[in-house]
């Protein structure tokens, strides 16, 4: 016999189970179905479409052939370019400056952290497509703000996207993220007990020291979290895709947009799987870590 | 009103045994306290009785009907939880009214009822507001009002004051007694606090690992702990237990210390026993007068109109109640009289020998 | 202390760095909607004008995609999430089902390793065959499955933090298990389940890429599509239809954000939990 409660087992199982069939449907299915697919040479039109042929490891080895996979546009490259990108955006660039604002407006309540705060959390909620715009016209060569505002200076124009692409979609996705990491530290900062730094200004440590000996090993977890999640993310991310197409001539194609580009809008699905289950395993990894990383902070 | 019947509970969560068999009679219209530390299988035992916890094995009675295996709402009981599970979105009055509405009475009935429940707890002034904007003391009494509005035929109180602070524990809890002899409806009450189960309760039982160790009147619980665990328990501060051995007519402590004993010893006594005596029925002498005990002071404390004195025997402490608010100035070395009427003697089973 | 002043002044200095930073790009949209003679420079307009919004009343397509297509793929989405999720969490919680926590870590892991491009190309597969492909329904099913996971650990979190005594005391009142869901549950569940209706919808209506695989039909693309093409698709952008436009589109969005934050904060904005 068990506890009473309101829902007998047959029920609580007739509760799971809407939810249960469209997580087997849309995450589970998905992730089994693409294994196989990535063996065969699968596509949408053609001959493969209706009579797809084993293919063994073929696609993966085309994906990996070291002769060609840096090229521009292939494979290796684009893995390239999202290390890149995931360095610079996530662990630099959001981890960074979420780390830098959290600390800046640590214990103050000011018209100055309230419009940052305001402005980052705009940033980050604002649909992709706006946002894929707001920076289209912020960079524009001829008319874009940054180029105004640079030209007060002295600075001759530049062509952002086309000079610097990579480094564009990296402070745009700075830019864009960087509010989930603040929010995220600043919980964690506030959510230390006030007596441990307190003790620590009697005994008299430095600001420096305060910040190494006291909140650094407090919010460690809390960094090691933030860092896997947004990593998680950012090289999952479809955004800069938004503002740049993944050009120019590739160079800012991302796994997902290579992935998109081989998978759904040359439909060849055999590739494209074979494409995607390289992600999926390298998120598993990462949220793997995660998940072990938040159990073992939940049984400390 | 009803009795209520325990017959061989059984309750256990994987290898605990949090109630392990236990029968228990309670009459109609009694005030039954289940005391015991945390975890001892009171709030188990209540929690089967109320229908939200199902035993493993044995039978309920509730009157002259069998509920082991009833729904709680089958078993025409109210309940008052340790957190007073207000609903948030209701009012007072709504929530006072809620046992009233399930059962499908009249809505000016259930106001008019409301509104006399409500005069008797004091809480008519709060009717129209939200448990967030209550007090403390004010929800427990709502969650009061919400148990006796249906006159049900057994209240269950599980640790009700456990979240008042001192002062407003005490008030509620001669209030409680109060209303107590007014509505007189069986009670079963599980608290901790030992002085609470004293204060209010006809019958006590005291319970430790599943077990029941006692059952009786406050009084006699108090006057006669059956068992070591009973005696440790009750009272503030509890018993005095001091191991000892017997060697004819002396009692040798762990310390080295002698104790001549002309008093008659319990037949069965021998060997190592407890010895327990509270302390109050110890007096203060002079180390050098005989019959009494050596020892060492340690501390006193002038608790307002009474002192305790807190002295070793060899590792062991024994408190000595003194009602005076002078604190006396003791030598170090002192020794300690007995009133022999008062003393206990356990066996190594922990059960008072007679 | 002449150190302390000199910090508050870089502290600070700093701050309007920050500010800047995140407002400049977002500066154009203050001003464009209501210049009639907008560029893609930021400029305040000589005069304040609605006209831009008259430009977007009178775009079919925008009009279309924003206020039907939009809004059945958000609504839908958030009906949806908001009832299952609220079900399984309420079913994981109170329920008596072995393992429960694992399989909340398990949805939560696979929920971020099947996302993105990578799990859409499996998806459109399936979409494909089972004949949703170009429908709502398509969409709506494939936003609900990845939300889903997130939503219900939210929910099964809000749940817990619930206490048992709730239903305990209503089944000692008396009340039978519906006249429980109905007086005590659903109200007490209406915050959370807030939470996450929202969060679905603003999920629903800010996705670009599901719509943009699973519906071909330009008639039935929701805005965010309509909107990416306005700006990428022909030669010169319609300056003055895009900028009110992103402000019709986003506004929604940023008012249920702004609501829900003042009354859950991070809770909500995380939508991960420790």
């Amino acid at each position: 016999m068990q506890r009473r409660t309101t829902l007998s087992r047959p029920m609580s199982l007739a509760f799971i189970s809407p939810a249960f069939l469209l997580v087997a449907l849309f995450l589970i299915y998905p992730f089994f179905s693409i294994f196989s697919m990535s063996f065969t040479n699968q596509a949408l039109t053609g001959a493969a479409a209706r009579n797809p042929q084993y293919v063994g490891l073929d696609n993966y080895a085309n994906l990996f052939d070291v002769d060609t996979w840096m090229t521009r546009g292939e494979f290796g490259s684009s893995l390239w370019i999202t290390t890149q990108f995931v360095f610079g955006s996530a662990l630099i660039g959001q981890a960074g400056l979420g780390m830098l604002i959290a600390l800046l407006f640590f214990r103050r309540r000011d018209l100055v952290r309230h419009v940052v705060y305001t402005l980052a959390i705009v940033a980050w909620i604002t649909p992709d497509v706006v946002i894929g715009f707001a920076w289209f016209a912020f960079l524009d060569p001829t008319q874009g703000t940054l180029n105004n505002i640079l030209s007060i200076f002295g600075v001759p124009a530049q062509d952002w996207l086309l000079q610097y692409p990579l480094l564009s979609v990296i402070v745009f996705n700075t830019w864009r993220g960087t509010a989930f990491s603040m929010l995220l530290f600043t919980s964690a900062l506030n959510s230390i007990s006030p007596s441990y730094l307190e003790t620590s200004q009697v005994i008299g440590a430095s600001r420096w020291q305060q910040f190494r000996d006291i909140l650094f090993p407090m919010l460690q977890t809390t960094i090691a979290t933030d860092l896997i999640l947004i990593t998680l993310w950012t090289f999952n991310t479809f955004t800069p895709y938004l503002l740049t197409g993944g050009g120019p001539s590739y160079q800012t194609e991302l796994m997902s947009i290579y992935t998109y580009r081989i998978g759904l809008q040359r439909f060849e699905f055999g590739r494209g799987s074979a494409v995607a289950v390289t992600v999926m395993l390298i998120n598993l990894l990462l949220a793997s870590i995660y998940l072990f990383i938040s159990r073992t902070r939940k049984t400390r | 009103m009803a009795s209520i019947n325990l017959t061989q509970l059984r309750r256990h969560f994987g290898a605990v045994k949090a109630v392990d068999d236990i029968s228990l009679a309670v009459d109609d219209g009694q005030f039954v306290a289940l005391l015991g530390p945390s975890g001892c299988g009171k709030t188990t035992t209540l929690r089967m009785i109320a229908g939200l916890e199902l035993p493993d094995a044995g039978t309920i009675q509730i009157g002259a009907k069998q509920v082991t295996a009833l729904p709680p709402r089958d078993r025409d009981i109210a309940m008052v939880f340790q957190d007073y599970a207000l609903y948030p979105h209701m009012t007072v009055a709504e929530n006072v009214g809620y046992p009233l509405k399930v059962r499908g009475t009249a809505s000016s009935e259930i106001r008019q009822r409301v509104q006399d429940v409500a005069k008797q707890l004091q809480i008519g002034h709060l009717l129209e507001r939200r448990p967030a904007q209550l007090s403390g003391g004010q929800q427990q009494r709502v969650a009061l009002a919400r148990a006796v509005i249906h006159k049900a035929q057994v209240t269950l109180y599980d640790e009700p004051l456990s979240n008042l602070d001192t002062k407003l524990r005490l008030e509620a809890r001669a209030f409680l007694k109060h209303l107590q002899r007014e509505v007189g409806v069986t009670s079963i009450y599980v608290t901790h606090d030992q002085a609470e189960a004293m204060a209010l309760a006809d019958v006590i039982v005291v319970m430790n690992e599943g077990k029941i160790l006692q059952v009786g009147s406050p009084k006699s619980i108090f006057q006669t702990p059956q068992n070591t665990f009973v005696a440790g328990f009750i009272g503030s501060p509890p018993m005095n237990l001091l191991e000892c051995t017997i060697d004819g007519s002396v009692l040798r402590f762990t310390d080295g210390s002698r104790l001549p004993w002309q008093h008659a010893l319990p037949t069965t006594a021998r060997g190592t026993v407890t010895f327990g005596i509270r302390p109050e029925h110890v007096t203060i002498r002079p180390i050098d007068e005989p019959g009494t005990l050596p020892a060492t002071l340690y501390v006193t404390q002038m608790l307002g109109g009474e002192s305790l004195v807190v002295t070793h025997v060899g590792e062991q402490l024994v408190s000595v109640r003194l009602f005076t608010d002078e604190v006396p100035e003791l030598p170090t070395r002192i020794g300690l009289a007995f009133d022999p009427a008062r003393v206990f003697f356990y066996g190594a089973d922990g059960n008072r020998l007679t | 202390m002449k150190s302390g002043w000199l910090l508050r002044v870089l502290t600070n200095a700093l701050g309007v760095l920050l500010a800047l930073f995140f407002l400049l790009p977002l500066l154009w949209f203050v001003f464009a909607p209501f210049n009639e003679r907008a560029t893609l420079s930021v400029r305040i307009p000589e005069a304040f004008s609605l006209h831009n919004f008259e430009v977007v009343l009178n775009n079919d397509t925008a009009i279309r995609s924003l206020v039907q297509n939009s809004l059945l793929i958000s609504g839908g989405v958030m009906i949806l999430t908001a009832l299952i999720a609220t079900l399984a969490a309420y079913g994981f919680s109170r329920g008596s089902l072995p393992g429960r926590s694992i399989i909340t870590y398990v949805l939560l892991l696979f929920s971020s390793v099947v996302t993105g491009t990578a799990s859409l190309v499996p998806i459109f597969v399936l979409i494909y065959n089972i004949g949703m492909f170009n429908t709502y329904q398509g969409v709506i099913l494939t936003l609900v499955g990845g939300m889903l996971p997130t939503s219900i650990f939210i929910m099964r979190d809000f749940i817990d933090s619930l206490p048992r005594s709730y239903e305990e005391a209503a089944m000692v009142s008396g009340a039978s298990s519906l006249q429980i869901v109905r007086d005590i549950v659903f109200p007490t569940l209406r915050p959370g389940v807030l939470v996450v209706a929202v969060l679905a919808f603003v999920n629903g209506w800010g996705a670009f890429l599901t719509p943009l695989i699973l519906i071909r039909n330009a008639a039935m693309r929701p805005a965010a599509i309509a909107f990416y093409q306005f700006y990428s698709d022909e030669g010169t952008p319609n300056i003055p239809l895009i900028s009110a436009y992103a402000v019709l589109y986003t506004l929604p969005v940023l008012i249920l954000y702004l609501i829900i934050n003042a009354r859950y904060g991070f809770r909500f904005f995380g939508g991960i939990k420790q």
